[in-house]
């Protein structure tokens, strides 16, 4: 399972900052060639990126570079960054399959023949993107994870962005619902107001309980935060165990039927269950036995 | 010969009486009687409030060859020693020793005065700007002498330096020399770092542009150590003696490493009722603060003190009933002036009080956690904080080698690459204060535990806490940037840098240029 609790966002003109990039612990970091780099610098940025690739150790983070615009520079960027070996590329603006198409043969031409395939992450962040969402992320295998876009997303519906996000709800849940349905991750747009840790930890709960998988995020203050929201508790944990105990329990009884304080233990509930003690163990949070 | 921690001392320096190596942090023992100055007699009818500099010196009178004394509470925005020495150099003096426990880039005109032969010794436990550029080039005939806040207090408490005039910059005087540092326009806070000079100088003299009425209250020093008092029109700049507010850095990577040290700190199992705490200004301490302050609010922990500069940011820990005391020998920022002169939990100490080894006790002693700094570190977790990567002074002890002598752990906070340079390396340019002091480095890629603290590193381990070998860090730095060419210097010793029980743990050789 690909852990992207927290996505984090560094500027790819800021080679501080990409020196660092590895430092603060995210899940991935993404490594901006779009809107953090101004149209002059957009070539610095590319060749910064690509040598950051190639030199900086990012250690556990996963690395993501988000490439421009397919109608701006796409094609430059996934020629110089590909070969570099990323973990993954950010699409911005991905409007339809046919966008990530062109994409993957672009990332299939750039790639070397033994490099491990580049992953595509799509990033949502106009209403054509969202009536799409599904279709997007069945597009392609390379495909892993949907992202949403508020900040593009809402100036296009012609609403005011706001802090409680009343006007993304639709999107954010048409987005979740997407990835389900083609079994790939939903992240979620970023909370941008850095200074408002309050807000932060209200917009992932939030974000959590939609079913987002992740967040992406602006400022490395930001990740401890959201990876407070998204590990699971130790209720979670707790809970998963009980389940996982129930199904072994009616296996080893030859029931066909499991069940746990007089709810019936189906499927999904083991798959979730699963997933928790998945994580709790990757994340290091399993205690002794229970 | 060599010292305890390896570094090369000549057996002679030129203009230091007699050379003892350092032997270990807590290894010298005092054989000496405190340092007595001249007893005073002063007249019912007599005045201590003279018109100008030049009436005191020639009342006192200042002559060749005598050690002036000076605080540096007023940093950057300090008058009163370029004022005083342009008095010497008006009335001819010579061979005068500048003891002034820190030395700013407003200080420039000592360069003049040394050049002139007014000046021709310095002591100082800090120095920075053009000063300490001068003396890196070999300013100086004879070696400056570095030592720590509590250094400074136990050499002139116990007569190593006899101090002849201590010119106290005074923000509020009255006319019969009681003074203190939280009245008047160049109000400073705490005047702690002076204490020591009025105890033990045999002339006192208050420099002030504020007389208050007599009694003046509240007294930080008193008329009974001071001999004459001396208006003149300004003794400084505010803009250069304290800041409006302290802020905390927002730094990403210094964040995470304030993060990782709080985390640190609380692995420690310190952070309990009673907890005593000192950090540093600036950067990463603040902000390493800031992070203790959320675990120390989330299990209703209530400190006992926090010590050393004090910053608004500590008043209101103070205030916000975090900490029972604060203990204040140098304040930063104007909540902390006005802090002192309305709190009585807020507690102004001198240098001597604050870290000087050779008393019947002093407070760092009392510390459960010091945040530091370092400008390099070597493997031996020996600290520098003297010279900067071309090998030019650029600051000094201060308290760090006190503190991280008192406390029980003691924190190095530190980017493991500053600028294109690792922290780490194998032998520090010039050696501050000692590795056996040192507990613990946090970098933003990971804590080295001194090997002499296996009990530290079991606990943060257990933590979870991103625990390295110093060496895997200094590799991990040096894979990145490269291993940094040995700084080259000569052989003229322009400093020689003392431990703060008076012995020598480093010199400072010449830089080229």
């Amino acid at each position: 399972m690909d852990l992207r609790r927290s996505m984090l966002f560094i500027p790819g003109n800021n080679p501080g900052m990409l020196q660092n990039g590895g430092v603060f612990g995210a899940d991935s970091v993404i490594l901006d060639l779009e809107d953090a780099v101004a149209p002059m610098e957009k070539d610095a940025a590319r060749f910064l990126v690509a040598q950051a690739l190639r030199t900086v150790d990012y250690g556990a983070s996963e690395t993501v570079v988000r490439i421009n615009p397919l109608d701006t520079f796409a094609a430059v960027d996934i020629k110089a960054i590909v070969p570099c070996c990323p973990d993954a590329i950010l699409v911005p603006k991905v409007e339809s399959a046919a966008d990530i198409h062109q994409v993957v043969a672009m990332i299939a031409a750039a790639e070397k023949p033994d490099q491990t395939p580049v992953k595509i992450i799509a990033l949502l962040e106009t209403p054509c993107g969202i009536v799409e969402a599904y279709h997007i992320a069945k597009a392609d295998p390379r495909v892993v994870a949907l992202a949403l876009g508020a900040e593009d997303y809402t100036a296009g519906l012609g609403a005011m962005r706001t802090k409680e996000g009343t006007e993304i709800f639709t999107a954010r849940t048409i987005v979740i619902n997407a990835a389900a349905a083609a079994n790939v991750q939903s992240i979620d747009t970023p909370y941008t107001d850095a200074n408002d840790e309050e807000g932060l930890l209200a917009d992932t709960q939030l974000a959590k309980r939609l079913g987002f998988k992740g967040k992406l995020s602006i400022n490395p203050r930001q990740i401890d935060v959201i990876h407070s929201v998204f590990n699971p508790s130790l209720n979670d944990i707790d809970w998963a165990q009980q389940v996982i105990h129930a199904i072994r329990k009616a296996e080893a009884e030859g029931s066909g039927v499991a069940s746990l304080n007089g709810k019936m233990v189906d499927l999904p509930i083991v798959n979730r269950a699963e997933r928790i003690l998945h994580l709790a163990e990757l994340l290091g949070l399993m205690g002794g036995e229970k | 010969m060599k010292n305890a921690i390896g570094r090369e001392i000549p057996e002679t320096i030129s203009g230091i009486a007699a050379i003892k190596p350092f032997a270990g942090a807590f290894t010298a023992v005092p054989e000496m009687a405190r340092q007595a100055p001249k007893v005073k007699i002063i007249k019912p009818t007599d005045r201590k409030l003279v018109d100008s500099l030049v009436e005191v010196f020639k009342k006192i009178p200042v002559t060749d060859g005598m050690t002036l004394s000076f605080h540096h509470h007023f940093r950057n925005g300090d008058g009163v020693v370029n004022m005083v020495l342009a008095t010497a150099a008006q009335l001819g003096l010579k061979n005068l020793t500048v003891a002034l426990s820190s030395v700013f880039p407003v200080h420039a005109p000592i360069i003049d005065h040394v050049k002139n032969g007014v000046v021709t010794g310095l002591d100082t436990n800090y120095m920075s700007g053009p000063v300490a550029q001068a003396v890196s080039k070999g300013l100086f005939d004879k070696p400056v002498i570095l030592r720590t806040h509590g250094g400074r207090g136990r050499a002139i408490e116990c007569g190593q330096l006899k101090i002849d005039v201590a010119f106290i910059a005074a923000p509020a005087a009255d006319e019969y020399g009681n003074l203190n540092g939280v009245e008047g326009p160049a109000a400073c806070g705490s005047l702690g770092y002076a204490f020591p000079d009025a105890q033990y100088a045999d002339y006192v003299v208050a420099v002030t542009d504020y007389l208050g009425e007599y009694p003046l209250s509240p007294i930080s020093i008193p008329q009974t150590r001071v001999d004459y008092v001396v208006k003149v029109e300004c003794v400084g700049d505010p803009k250069g003696i304290v800041s409006g507010t302290t802020r905390i850095t927002k730094d990403p990577v210094g964040l995470k490493i304030a993060e990782t040290a709080a985390k640190v700190i609380q692995a420690t199992g310190l952070i309990k009722n009673g907890f005593a705490f000192q950090t540093g200004a600036g950067g990463a301490s603040l902000a390493t603060a800031a992070f203790v302050r959320k675990m120390m609010e989330k299990d209703s922990v209530v400190g006992s003190f926090a010590l050393g500069g004090i910053t608004g940011y500590m008043v209101d820990m103070l205030e916000s009933g975090l900490f029972k005391k604060l203990m204040d020998v140098q304040g930063f920022d104007l909540e902390a002036i006005r802090s002192l002169s309305t709190n009585p939990n807020h507690l102004e100490i001198g240098a001597d009080f604050y870290a000087s080894p050779f008393n019947a006790g002093c407070a760092v002693n009392q510390l459960d956690v010091v945040i530091l700094g370092a400008t390099e570190m070597d493997t031996d977790f020996n600290v520098n904080v003297v010279t900067g990567s071309d090998g030019v002074i650029m600051g000094g002890s201060g308290g760090h080698a006190d503190a991280a002598a008192g406390a029980k752990v003691t924190i190095i906070v530190a980017n493991l690459l500053r600028g294109r340079l690792p922290i780490i390396v194998n032998k520090v340019l010039t050696a501050t204060t000692p590795g056996e002091t040192i507990d613990v480095l946090v970098t933003e890629r990971g804590v080295a535990v001194n090997p002499l603290r296996g009990d530290l590193k079991e606990k943060f381990l257990a933590a979870g806490l991103p625990v390295k070998d110093i060496q895997e860090l200094k590799q991990l730095a040096e894979k990145i940037a490269g291993a940094p060419k040995a700084i080259k210097t000569g052989e003229n010793i322009v400093a020689v840098v003392e431990y703060r029980d008076g012995t020598i743990i480093d010199v400072v050789r010449q830089v080229e240029g």
